[in-house]
């Protein structure tokens, strides 16, 4: 078969269930396609030849027992676990298998994926332009078909930017619906592991398999997700948050979500107007948060039991360090840290009135499309505020799903729908509409 | 002018749990093979994940309400960040702004000591330096602690020494722990200044006794350190903020860290964990406390009207007063038994209660040790208990000893002992 | 808003260059002086929000397992000594 890596999970399952082709011959297809792409894409920084599964990409910074993981940080250049991490026990139950560890910005910090240690993954789209971040292996391994479905994780948008910069199905599950355990801890507190896929049923079908209550974290005591036919609800109320549509978006980025929107409606769902008033807290509140958990969770890597040295920690891992260690020192901790914990208070308040009058939250991923690479890299605020959209959902625990939804000069577009804490099943089932009746995903990069 | 010490200490005590506080090692670390009790959590390895042992917060909120503590409606764990190679995540998961026992007190020489916290936390690696190197074990890291804070209400290094001692006796009438010092499971620090007499308040600076890991040590350092603080005062200089170490071939304290050089632990609510909320089931563990062998002491005092000196040999440990309860439910007589006990420092691991109380009656009264009056009474014994038959053919020894107590009982105390035992063993064993 | 990276770094345990050290202190300026945002919202008897599992009380029984096997043996670091 030609285009055997670019079906979907779902076509796979039933394409390997009718015999059409084997395991064997799908990772040898997958396998010759990364050694002709990934020296151009740099989405890899391991491959396994040996997978004889369902080949799943795992971005680096999942515990894979017996593979090197590295977080795409020289510090862990040599670390190989000597244990998996949860979901990769669990998918490897469901028949699927890791193909290889792909590429991040270091220990999962940045939005471009430039921040990592072993060179920039390009976007497949443009090879000039960045794919985003920080799961940029993942995404731009599943736009190049280079993998079935890869997992990402996602700590302030590292799942959904990528997905959309890369014209892929990215999904961040609600806080607490998968676990974390072997998850290299960023944000623990925001951290979530989600797949980027190529379709939004699959996506239901990969959060079937990775969540559920996992004893071994202490915060997954939570529900599994019931994969059940996405069908369509008319009248479901769609709020648009006029905070996300303001200053600083790109104006045509603007025209091709509410042209999504406009198609949303044309399926029949309600659209309302809705506030998320403490939205523009968000990114300071978010990064305090985040850089205070960073400054602790890094603090591990001391060279003493594995990896190296913390002068290997790369420029933006020690800014945020540097950052976390002063917000939460002698005399800062009550202006900083609490301060930013009570108005992610306020932010999921926010959400939770918004909510109120509406099922799902629609608007932009990205405030704009890929940009080049090296553009933003010297600027850590401009590079920050590309997560504008995206970050609120981590304080507030909620899921989100972005999903493509059309193109600016040739750069993917995606849609981020918002739902209610535990409720991934009505935002898939939006997603999945709009996919049924849109193409955007049929589009591929030329590579 | 005349000092008087105000004196504050911390003691962290190891609880005796099967696994460690955040992870399913094993927690027996001692005399172990190096690195041999060690996981992705205890040894701190990217992506693991700390789930709290749910015994040891029980044990926790034990020792905080034998210490007359509040439970907290809702407690913390929090990190407590700072780089030494012990120290294998970088932070120690401790409790600091909600701690699990809050505002307790204890009685200590007729005076109440208020006790601030009974807090939870985990244990570090162990060092061992050689050379120019450290080796470190991690079999110890994550081993559940308490740490029990009192507030400066101590004024002298008698008060110190007798709270230590009521300390340990409780974490081992609890069965919370060995409490063993010479082990470590029990290390103290505490918190020194002086003050003139009569002058209220606290003064103005503290200065903390640490790292020192012996018992009598940290009792001469206390003693040297009120000394050297008066001596200074009085030299008219001025005391300020330090934490000091002692140095036993000098005998004497010194400076590890001024108050410039102190630490910024950077506490913040550890996010792996979610809140704890667990006031009701210290209203179940309270009805399932042991009786404090303070409460022992007293009672043994009113209803055997024992003295206080007796009172306190018979209940320093639970064993010996329950070893003592029995002789004298076995028919021995309440003061007889106590001297006995007392005087001939009996060992019970190797006595029976039955056995004292035939040696105190046997100088009075005419043992029965016919064989058949005894072998009536065992089976009047067994008719009495068919259970205990039953306990015993499942393995449960102890039931002996409760039927050689009826047929002592029914003898009133006068039948032989040991041959009861033997009867006793030959019937369970036929039955 | 000034930092003292020095003292920073120092409790971070992070070894930086002069270089990084002057960098850091800029951009660390930058950043902060944006986090000054955070004082406009009116957080006035506002809870803060560390956890949003809104779970409590997750436990595990005191039961043991066995640990890795891969290492035996003492871990080796640079003496320390000043504790």
């Amino acid at each position: 078969m030609n285009d055997l890596t670019s079906l979907t999970l779902t076509e796979v399952i039933e394409s390997l269930k009718d015999k059409k082709f084997s395991l064997n011959e799908l990772n040898k297809s997958y396998l010759e396609r990364i050694r002709k792409l990934n020296p151009k894409l740099n989405a890899y920084l391991a491959v396994n030849d040996s997978c004889q599964k369902i080949p799943a990409a795992i971005k680096d910074v999942i515990s894979t027992k017996d593979i090197i993981t590295t977080a795409s940080s020289k510090i862990l250049a040599n670390f190989v676990p000597p244990y998996d991490a949860s979901v990769i026990k669990m998918l490897d139950t469901q028949g699927v298998g890791v193909i290889g560890k792909t590429n991040c910005d270091e220990f999962a910090m940045g939005s471009s994926g430039e921040n990592s240690a072993y060179g920039p993954t390009k976007n497949p789209w443009n090879l000039n332009k960045v794919p985003g971040g920080s799961s940029s292996g993942s995404a731009a391994a599943v736009a190049a078909d280079l993998c079935v479905f890869a997992l990402g994780s996602d700590t302030g948008g590292s799942i959904r930017q990528p997905a959309s910069l890369c014209g892929v199905v990215g999904l961040k599950p609600t806080y607490g619906r998968v676990s974390r355990y072997g998850l290299i801890a960023v944000t623990s507190s925001f951290d979530t592991i989600g797949p980027i896929i190529k379709s939004v049923d699959d996506a239901a079908l990969v959060l079937e398999w990775i969540s559920g209550e996992d004893k071994m974290d202490g915060n997954c005591y939570g529900k599994k997700f019931v994969r059940t036919p996405l069908r369509w609800t008319h009248n479901i109320r769609i709020g648009v948050p006029r905070e996300y549509f303001g200053e600083g978006l790109d104006p045509k980025v603007k025209k091709v979500i509410q042209d999504a929107i406009k198609k949303l409606e044309e399926l029949g769902a309600e659209i309302k107007e809705v506030s998320l008033p403490h939205s523009e807290y968000a990114l300071a509140a978010y990064y305090i948060i985040n850089t205070s958990e960073i400054s602790s969770n890094l603090a591990r890597f001391d060279g003493i039991r594995y990896g190296k040295s913390r002068d290997n920690f790369g420029e933006e891992v020690k800014r945020r360090i540097m950052l976390g260690t002063y917000a939460l020192s002698s005399g800062y901790y009550d202006e900083y840290y609490v301060k930013a914990a009570k108005v992610r208070t306020l932010i999921k308040q926010d959400f939770e009135k918004a909510f109120e009058k509406c099922d799902v939250i629609v608007g932009p991923v990205s405030p704009t499309v890929a940009w080049n690479i090296g553009e933003k890299i010297n600027d850590p605020l401009t590079m920050y505020l590309s997560d504008i959209y995206t970050i609120s959902a981590n304080l507030a625990g909620i899921p989100a799903l972005s999903i493509p939804c059309g193109f600016v000069d040739r750069l993917p577009v995606g849609l981020q729908v918002l739902g209610k804490a535990w409720d991934e099943e009505t935002i898939l089932k939006v997603g999945f509409a709009y996919e049924q009746v849109t193409d955007w995903r049929k589009d591929k990069p030329k590579l | 002018m005349n000092y008087e010490p105000v004196i504050g200490m911390e003691v962290h005590v190891e609880l005796n749990t099967k696994s460690k506080m955040f992870c399913r090692c094993s927690a027996d670390y001692f005399g172990k093979e190096p690195n041999t009790h060690v996981c992705p959590v205890c040894l701190g390895l990217p992506g693991a994940l700390p789930v709290p042992n749910k015994k040891a917060l029980e044990y926790c909120m034990m020792i905080g309400l034998a210490l007359g503590c509040k439970i907290s409606e809702k407690s913390l764990f929090e990190r407590k960040n700072y780089f030494y190679p012990d120290l294998p995540k970088g932070y120690q998961i401790s409790q600091y702004r909600w701690p699990l026992c809050v505002d307790g007190w204890i009685e200590i020489a007729g005076r109440k000591i208020r006790i601030n916290r009974a807090h939870q936390e985990e244990d570090t690696g162990k060092l061992n330096h050689r050379g120019n190197e450290t080796m470190i074990d991690f079999n110890r890291s994550g081993v559940p602690l308490v740490e029990i804070v009192t507030e400066p209400d101590f004024r002298g290094v008698e008060e110190v020494r007798d709270y230590a001692k009521k300390l340990q006796q409780l974490f081992r009438y609890l069965g919370v722990s060995n409490a063993d010092m010479e082990k470590g499971d029990m290390r103290l620090e505490a918190n020194v200044s002086v003050r003139p007499e009569l002058v209220e308040g606290l003064p103005n600076y503290r200065v903390e006794l640490k790292n020192i890991n012996s018992f009598r040590f940290m009792v001469a350092a206390i003693e040297y350190e009120i000394k050297r603080q008066i001596s200074e005062l009085e030299a008219g200089k001025k005391l300020t903020q330090e934490t000091r170490g002692w140095n036993e071939q000098k005998k004497e304290t010194y400076l590890q860290r001024s108050k410039e050089e102190a630490h910024d632990y950077r506490y913040f609510p550890e996010p792996d964990i979610p809140e704890i909320s667990l006031q009701s089931s210290a209203i179940r563990l309270q009805q399932q406390m042991p009786e404090l062998p303070w409460d022992k002491l007293a009672r043994f005092q009113k209803q055997y009207g024992l003295t206080k000196q007796q009172a306190e040999i018979l209940t320093e440990s639970r064993e010996l007063a329950d070893f003592y309860e029995e002789t004298v439910r076995d028919g021995a007589d309440i003061k007889q038994a106590a001297n006995y006990i007392i005087n001939r420092k009996i060992n019970i691991e190797e006595v029976l209660p039955a056995q004292v109380v035939i040696s105190i009656k046997g100088t009075s009264m005419g043992i029965i040790s016919d064989e058949e009056s005894l072998k009536k009474l065992a089976k009047e014994a067994i008719a009495e208990n068919p259970k205990a038959v039953e306990d015993f053919q499942k393995g449960k020894e102890s039931v002996l000893q409760a039927l050689i107590g009826t047929v002592m009982r029914k003898s009133s105390g006068k039948a032989d002992a040991s041959k009861v035992a033997e009867i006793l063993l030959k019937y369970l064993r036929n039955v | 808003m000034k930092i003292n990276v020095k003292h920073v770094a120092k409790l971070a345990n992070l070894p930086l260059s002069q270089n990084e050290e002057e960098k850091y202190a800029k951009q660390l300026s930058k950043i902060l002086d944006y986090m000054e945002k955070l004082n406009q919202a009116d957080t006035l008897g506002v809870e803060p929000t560390f956890n949003v599992s809104g779970l409590s009380n997750v436990t595990r029984d005191d039961e043991t397992e066995a640990s890795l096997t891969n290492k035996k043996g003492h871990y080796v670091t640079k003496g320390v000594f000043n504790e």
